[in-house]
C-alpha cells in the first residue's frame, strides 16, 4: 500500500512539531540538567500539577503509539512476551516495557529519561494500575504516587468523591512530588496555569464544535487526535498551548470562511460524502492507510469518542484557577472512560444528533477492555435511539499483527455502500413526500 | 449426621445452581428479604445480612450453560465471565434478585456494572469501588461511603435500618465462616487426601449462595469428619494456585490438576470468601467502621488493588512457604488483564525464591484438560525427581 512521501501539514502542525521536538529535548538533557521526571498517564493527568514544580511529564501511553507509528511496537511487544507478558493483554503495557528493556529511546531518537516519580493517577482504566506495578519493580526504588480516581458509577460525580480525591492530592501525592521536586507547593502558581488551560480548552472545543459545519472544516478523529495533543499532554497549562490552539482555530475559522474540509495527508479533502461518529481509538501501525480508506471514500468523522479520553471539555468542563486542586479533581473523574456506560451511551448519541452524523462506527481495539467491553450493547443503543446505520471493524493500538488492512477495508467498503444506499432511499423518500 | 458424600453432593449442587433456586426460597419464606447478587471479588457481606438481605454470588456460567446470546454481546478478545453472566441476565437465571454489586476488579466487570444499568437489571446496579488510598481517613472514609450506598439502596427496597448491634452479629457470624473455611484449608494443608481440592471449591462456592447460618453448619460438619483419618496419602507435590480470583477455572480443570499429581493446598478460587484475613471486631459501637479497618488492614493479597508497600509476590511466596508447597501453578483466565498483567512480576519473585512454577490459560467453559493434564504431571514428575 503505497503512501505519500511527505505529508501535506497545516501550519499548527509544524508548531506542534516544534514543541514536541523541545520537549523530548528537554527530557534528554533532564538528568544533566537536574530537571526531575514523572511518568504519568493522559487521562487524568495532573501536568499543571507537574509543571507547577518544574517537573517534566513523561506519557509511556504517548511513547507506545509513538513506537506504533514509527514501526517499533511490533518488535519491543514481542520482547516483552519474551518476558512473560501474555498475548492477551493490553499492548500498550508491553509496548512499553519492550521500548524500555530496549534502551528506552524515545520518538525524536533520544533517550529518555527514566522517572524520579510514578504519578499513578489512575482514571478509567484498571490496567493503568497493573501497568505502573510492573513500572514499578522495572525501576526499583522510584517512588509512586498514587491517586485514586472514583468511577462515574452514578453518572455523576459527587462532592464526596471531589474531597476524597483532594484529600490524596494534599496528603499523598503534592507531599511526594514535594519531596521529589525538592520545593514547595506553589498554589498560586498552579492557579495561574490553571487561566491558560481554561483558555486553551475553550479554543479546543471550537475547533472541534467545528466539525458540526457541512462541509466539516475538520476531521475529528484521525486529525483530531494530533489537535488533542498538546492539551492531553505536557502543555496544558502553557502559553505555548494557548498559542497552538489559537494558531489552530485560526486555520479552522479560514478553512471554514472558505467553505474547506479538512487537511489529509494528501492534502484537503475534497468530496464529504458520508459524516461518522467514531467510538474507540484508532489503529496508530498502520494509521495513515487507516486514514486513507476514509478520505478516499470521502467519509469524514465529525465526533469521535477518543479525542475525550482526555477531558471531556465540550460538555462544559474547565480547569478551575479559584479552585485548583477541586477541578484537577473533577477533570480526572470527568475523563470519557471514566463515565459510565449509560453517560457514554447518552454522549455519542447527543454527538450522532448534534454532528447530523450519517453513520455510527466503532473501531474495537483488541487491547483495551476500557473502551472494548460494552462496545457492542453501546452499538445496539445507539443504533436503536437514532437509527443510523452502525458499522463495526477491529484492530488493535499498536500490535500490528493485529490489523489487516484487507479485512478493515472490505467492511468498510461495505459499511459506505450500505451508508450510500441508505441516502438513496432517504433522497427518494423525500422526494415522494 | 449425613456423609461426606452427601454434603459434598449438595454443596456440588448448590454451587452450581444458575438458577440459585435455595437463594430465591430463601427470599420467598420471609419478608422485607433482599437477594443481592455481587460479582467476583470481594464486597463485605455483612452489611447485607445485617438488613435483611442475601448476598449471592455471580461467579459466572462456567460450563454448565450454553452461551447463545452473549457472545453477541462481547468480542472475542474479552474473557468469558462477563457473556455468561449477560446470558444468565437475558435468561431467567437472574429474575428475582433485588439488586446487583459490581466489585471494581477490572474494566470488563465495570462496564458490565453500566451494561446492567442500560437494561435497568433489578432495581439497582452498583459498581462497588475500592479505595486504592490505604490511609484509613481518606480510603477508608472513602469505602465507608461505597458501603453506605448500598446500604441506601437496600433500605430503599425493604425499608429495613442498619441497626449496630445486628451488624455487630452479622460480622460475628461471617467471623465464623472464615474461621471455618481457614480451618479446613490448615487440616487440608497437613492431610491433603481427606478432602480434596475439588470437593473445597464445591463447599466453598456452596456457600455464596445460602445463607451463612446454613453455612456454617455444613462447613462444621465437614470440618468435624475431616479431623479424623479418611482416604490415603498418595505421593503427590504440593502447589498453590493463583490467578483465578475472577472467572473461575471449570471443575474439570481442578480436578485433572489433582488427578496429575498435584495436592492443592491454598488457591484463589473463591477469593472474595476469603479475603478478610483474621477476625473482624464484632463487638464495637461503630461496626461499620470495624469492616472499614479490616479492609485496609486485613485484605489479602490480590490483583484487585494496589499493593503498595506489600507487594503481592512476596506475600505469595510467604503463602507458599506457610502451606510448605512445592511449587506454584499461575491459572489465568484468557484475556484477564488483571492476573496475567501481574503474572510476570510473580513469576520473578518465585525464580527468586527458587519455587517452581508453571502456567496455564483457560476459559470457564474449557472443555479438554488432556494438554493441562499432562503439563501438570510433568511438573509433579519434575519436582519428585528434582526433590
Ligand atoms: S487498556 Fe486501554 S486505556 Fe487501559 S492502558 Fe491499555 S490501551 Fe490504555
Ligand atoms: S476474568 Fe479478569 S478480565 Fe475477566 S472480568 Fe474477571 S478480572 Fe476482569
Amino acid at each position: 500500500m503505497a503512501e505519500p512521501k511527505d505529508a501535506i501539514k497545516e501550519k499548527s502542525m509544524n508548531l506542534q512539531k516544534e514543541m514536541l521536538a523541545k520537549q523530548f529535548h528537554d527530557l534528554s538533557k533532564a538528568t544533566e540538567n537536574g530537571r526531575k521526571v514523572v511518568y504519568t498517564f493522559v487521562p487524568g493527568n495532573l501536568t499543571e500539577l507537574i509543571l507547577s514544580f518544574d517537573m517534566l511529564p513523561v506519557y509511556p501511553e504517548i511513547n507506545a503509539l509513538q513506537s506504533g507509528m514509527r514501526k517499533k511496537s511490533g518488535d519491543y511487544i514481542k520482547d516483552a512476551e519474551k518476558m512473560g507478558y501474555s498475548e492477551d493483554v493490553c499492548t500498550y503495557v508491553k509496548c512499553d516495557i519492550g521500548m524500555m528493556l530496549n534502551g528506552n529511546i524515545g520518538p525524536t531518537g533520544e533517550k529518555l529519561p527514566p522517572p524520579d516519580l510514578l504519578l499513578l493517577s489512575y482514571t478509567g482504566c484498571f490496567t493503568f494500575l497493573k501497568w505502573f506495578e510492573n513500572l514499578e519493580r522495572l525501576y526499583p526504588g522510584v517512588p509512586v504516587a498514587m491517586l485514586h480516581t472514583p468511577y462515574q458509577e452514578d453518572g455523576k460525580i459527587t462532592k464526596d468523591q471531589v474531597d476524597y480525591m483532594v484529600k490524596q492530592l494534599k496528603e499523598e501525592v503534592i507531599p511526594k512530588m514535594e519531596k521529589v521536586a525538592g520545593r514547595k507547593f506553589d498554589e498560586e502558581r498552579l492557579s495561574a496555569m490553571m487561566l491558560n488551560s481554561a483558555r486553551a480548552e475553550d479554543l479546543l472545543v471550537k475547533v472541534l464544535e467545528s466539525a458540526k459545519n457541512v462541509p466539516s472544516p475538520i476531521d475529528a478523529y484521525f486529525a483530531g487526535v494530533y489537535y488533542i495533543g498538546p492539551i492531553f499532554t505536557a502543555f496544558r497549562g502553557t502559553a505555548e498551548a494557548v498559542d497552538y490552539y489559537s494558531e489552530l482555530w485560526k486555520e479552522v475559522q479560514e478553512r471554514m470562511q472558505l467553505g474547506l474540509g479538512p487537511v489529509t495527508p494528501e492534502g484537503e479533502m475534497k468530496e464529504q460524502k458520508f459524516r461518522l461518529v467514531v467510538e474507540g481509538p484508532p489503529n496508530w501501525t498502520n494509521f495513515r492507510e487507516f486514514w486513507k480508506i476514509f478520505y478516499d471514500m470521502g467519509a469524514v468523522i465529525v465526533a469521535s469518542s477518543y479525542t475525550k479520553v482526555g477531558g471531556v471539555y465540550d460538555l462544559g468542563f474547565r480547569h478551575d484557577p479559584a479552585e485548583p486542586l477541586e477541578s484537577l479533581a473533577r477533570y480526572c473523574m470527568g475523563c470519557y472512560t471514566n463515565m459510565n456506560l449509560p453517560q457514554r451511551v447518552g454522549l455519542l448519541e447527543k454527538y450522532v444528533k448534534e454532528y447530523k452524523a450519517d453513520g455510527f462506527l466503532i473501531n474495537s481495539i483488541k487491547s483495551c477492555n476500557s473502551f472494548s467491553a460494552g462496545q457492542l450493547m453501546i452499538m445496539r443503543e445507539i443504533e436503536q435511539r437514532t437509527g443510523a446505520p452502525v458499522g463495526f471493524i477491529e484492530s488493535d493500538l499498536v500490535d500490528p499483527r493485529y490489523f489487516s488492512y484487507a479485512n478493515i477495508k472490505n467492511r468498510l467498503e461495505s459499511y459506505f455502500q450500505m451508508l450510500e444506499q441508505r441516502k438513496i432511499i432517504i433522497s427518494q423518500e423525500g422526494l415522494s413526500v | 449426621m449425613d456423609t461426606l458424600n452427601d454434603i459434598i453432593k449438595r454443596a456440588e449442587a448448590l454451587a452450581f445452581d444458575l438458577q440459585f433456586s435455595a437463594a430465591k426460597k430463601w427470599k420467598q419464606d420471609g419478608e422485607h428479604r433482599v437477594l443481592v447478587g455481587y460479582l467476583p471479588i470481594y464486597v463485605p457481606r455483612e452489611i447485607i445480612h445485617a438488613v435483611n438481605g442475601l448476598p449471592v454470588g455471580i461467579m459466572g456460567a462456567g460450563d454448565r450453560k450454553q452461551i447463545i446470546r452473549g457472545d453477541a454481546y462481547y468480542q472475542s478478545y474479552i474473557c468469558h465471565l462477563p457473556r455468561g453472566i449477560i446470558e444468565m441476565a437475558l435468561d431467567s437465571n437472574l429474575d428475582g434478585f433485588d439488586g446487583f454489586l459490581f466489585p471494581a476488579i477490572c474494566d470488563c466487570v465495570r462496564n458490565l456494572s453500566g451494561m446492567f444499568k442500560l437494561s435497568q437489571k433489578g432495581h439497582f446496579q452498583r459498581y462497588f469501588d475500592y479505595p486504592q488510598n490505604f490511609d484509613p481517613s481518606i480510603g477508608g472514609a472513602f469505602y465507608m461511603q461505597e458501603m453506605e450506598k448500598i446500604l441506601e439502596d437496600i433500605y430503599a427496597i425493604n425499608h429495613q435500618p442498619l441497626l449496630t448491634e445486628r451488624l455487630n452479629a452479622s460480622i460475628r457470624l461471617y467471623n465464623t465462616n472464615r474461621r471455618l473455611i481457614e480451618n479446613i484449608y490448615n487440616i487440608r494443608q497437613h492431610y491433603p487426601w481427606r478432602l480434596s481440592a475439588l470437593e473445597t471449591y464445591y463447599l466453598l462456592r456452596a456457600g455464596i449462595t445460602i445463607p451463612v447460618e446454613e453455612h456454617n453448619a455444613m462447613l462444621q460438619e465437614v470440618t468435624d469428619i475431616i479431623s479424623e483419618e479418611r482416604g490415603e496419602a498418595m505421593d503427590n507435590i504440593r502447589v498453590v494456585i493463583t490467578g483465578s480470583f475472577c472467572e473461575q477455572p471449570p471443575a474439570g480443570l481442578i480436578k485433572s490438576i489433582e488427578m496429575a499429581g498435584c495436592y492443592i493446598v491454598d488457591d484463589d478460587f473463591m477469593l472474595g470468601s476469603r479475603w478478610i484475613q483474621g477476625d473482624i471486631r464484632d463487638d464495637s459501637d461503630e461496626p461499620l467502621k470495624a469492616l472499614m479497618e479490616a479492609y485496609i488492614h486485613q485484605s489479602t493479597f490480590s490483583s484487585a488493588y494496589y499493593d503498595v508497600g506489600n507487594p503481592k509476590g512476596k506475600r505469595l511466596i510467604d503463602l507458599v512457604y506457610k502451606r510448605n508447597a512445592d511449587g506454584v501453578i499461575f491459572s489465568a483466565a484468557s484475556f484477564c488483564d488483571p492476573a496475567l498483567l501481574d503474572r510476570p512480576l510473580m513469576q520473578k519473585e518465585c525464580e527468586e525464591a527458587g519455587i517452581p512454577h508453571i502456567n496455564f490459560q483457560y476459559h470457564e467453559n474449557t472443555g479438554q484438560f488432556k494438554v493441562i493434564k499432562e503439563q501438570a504431571g510433568t511438573f509433579s514428575d519434575s519436582i519428585k525427581l528434582w526433590a
